[in-house]
């Protein structure tokens, strides 16, 4: 496998647009193109995340359009890529593999979903299509319940009290929010209290409002290309040095809801591909989509044991400025939003500024080695990324 | 040629008929997912179509407090394991969803089945799992 390497990323700000999705992409992939000194002639492939096109505009087949739009050779395929809320990351992954195997030397890879077109009950709906049609969703599931059914289980299974986990779940989207507040492309930049988000109302027990990410709008874009030719386009080349995906179905077949599987399956590949631990990783964006998901995945990534993981953002150790991992200092699914077909290249945006030390107030000093982890439907797909600072 | 043990017309016909189908392995005798070809356990095609036992107990659950289009909440989901020892899930019912509370977790239910509401967008969906907690 050749050396892979990110030359370009950006992202609209994440939020409610009045850009159609193939706009609000074509924004982000220019600003790519631009930052790589790259024109549209030279990408030999569009991989297009997005997940609801269908219901949010009535787009089907949004690739080709995207293509037309960005002025791509007619000789470049674009592929539409939908894997839930992992949509961006897998497309960025599938990218990663075929430039690091010779196929192709530059992909433009990334997202875009205009969540917020579609009102609360019909966003709920499509959501929960990710979930399974004949044997979860006809019980009425939505994505804040199926979570909410992992805080149950884990409250049950470590022998927590449910309302000290509320308290512990509220820190996180405290923290996150904390970050966002510093992160001008994010949904939300304003700090809130441990109060305001047990005082919230409650959208599936024991998740209050301000446990669960925002419906959002957005696109991001990243320029996926080999080591040779990213020190050409840029003097800080950022390489992808682990991928880890795994596949799990139905919640239902992976019932220990405390313990994602496939996050542990498809991490393990990453950091045995990368030649790195769980130490070594300076900071992470991880899918925080309800704030008890960042506890299994601070888990299930290895930060911490499991069962040990519920009151780090509370103790300060997960928030910019601690020795440890430095858990989404973008603000997360949570405060910078989830717009879910561009997520993950919203998460290896944050990495790569973060390695590249650009990203200002909310910058985690060193950072060396960053973490991608997303996390698609009930638990069914896992992806994640490990990557490095050019030396 | 493989056979698929268990098509979902076949399960949600029986469910109409107060029969919880599962998929059995005639080699390792344990039950896999619904739709699975292959056994989940020993990987054998030996796979047939077989009752499961229609009692088991709630592993977690949650209030949906905030429904998708076509639902009125409150209402409760549970994860259910079956006495068969596949899991599952399905609505809770009998209980006011406002007294829902941890003390759930580890009660017995009986397992049953219900016509699921309209929905435009899964109009073949029929059948939904039912929960009741045994006295």
């Amino acid at each position: 496998m050749r050396e892979v390497a990110i030359a370009g990323v950006a992202m609209t700000r994440f939020g409610v647009s009045e850009k159609t999705c193939i706009e609000m992409f074509c924004e982000a992939a220019c600003l790519a193109l631009e930052e790589s000194k790259l024109e549209p002639k030279n990408i030999e492939a569009l991989f297009l995340g997005n997940c609801l096109g269908d219901f949010e505009e009535g787009q089907a087949h949004m690739a080709a359009h995207v293509h037309t739009a960005i002025g791509l050779p007619m000789g470049s395929p674009a592929l539409r890529f939908e894997n839930a809320c992992a949509t961006a990351t897998v497309a960025i992954r599938q990218a990663a593999l075929l430039v690091g195997s010779g196929v192709y030397d530059v992909v433009l890879a990334g997202g875009t979903e205009r969540v917020a077109a579609m009102d609360t009950p019909l966003a709920t709906r499509t959501f929960a299509m990710a979930s399974h049609s004949g044997y979860s969703a006809p019980t009425g599931i939505t994505f804040p319940g199926v979570f909410a059914m992992a805080a149950h289980m884990y409250a049950d299974k470590y022998k927590i009290d449910i309302r000290e986990l509320q308290e512990c779940m509220a820190h996180v989207s405290v923290k996150n929010h904390f970050h966002a507040a510093m992160n001008p492309k994010a949904q939300f930049q304003k700090e809130i209290s441990v109060q305001k988000v047990l005082d919230s109302f409650m959208v599936a027990d024991p998740l209050h409002f301000l446990d669960c990410c925002p419906f959002s709008d957005g696109a991001s874009a990243v320029v996926i290309t080999t080591k040779q030719k990213a020190l050409q386009m840029t003097d800080k080349p950022v390489f992808i040095i682990g991928t880890g995906q795994a596949a799990g179905g139905p919640v239902i077949n992976n019932p220990d809801m405390t313990r994602i599987k496939p996050r542990e399956v498809a991490a393990a590949q990453a950091y045995k591909q990368a030649g790195v631990t769980p130490f070594d990783i300076d900071l992470c964006e991880l899918h925080d989509c309800f704030t008890i998901a960042e506890i299994l995945a601070i888990e299930g990534l290895g930060f911490y044991e499991f069962g040990k993981g519920y009151d780090a953002a509370k103790n300060g150790e997960t928030r910019l400025g601690s020795k440890k991992a430095v858990i989404n200092p973008s603000g997360g699914l949570k405060a910078k939003g989830h717009p879910i077909g561009a997520t993950g290249a919203a998460q290896v945006t944050e990495i790569v500024e973060q390695l590249r030390g650009l990203s200002g107030k909310r910058q985690v000093k060193g950072a060396k080695t960053g973490f991608v982890d997303t996390l698609g439907g009930e638990f069914g797909t896992v992806c994640n990324l490990i990557l490095r600072s050019h030396p | 040629m493989i056979k698929q043990p268990l098509l979902f017309k076949d399960y949600q016909e029986g469910l109409a008929k107060g029969e919880l189908l599962g998929v059995f392995c005639d080699k390792c005798h344990n039950f896999s997912f619904h739709t699975s070809v292959y056994c989940n356990h020993c990987g054998s095609t030996g796979l047939s179509a077989k009752p499961y036992d229609t009692t088991g107990v709630i592993r977690t659950f949650t209030v949906i407090r905030v429904a998708a289009e076509g639902r009125n909440a409150p209402f409760i989901v549970a994860l259910v394991l079956g006495n068969s020892g596949i899991h599952m899930m399905g609505n809770l019912e009998g209980i006011d969803p406002d007294s829902a509370s941890m003390g759930l977790i580890g009660k017995k239910v009986k397992i049953s089945g219900k016509k699921t509401l309209p929905d435009r967008f899964s109009p073949k969906v029929e059948q939904c799992l039912v929960f009741s907690l045994e006295d």
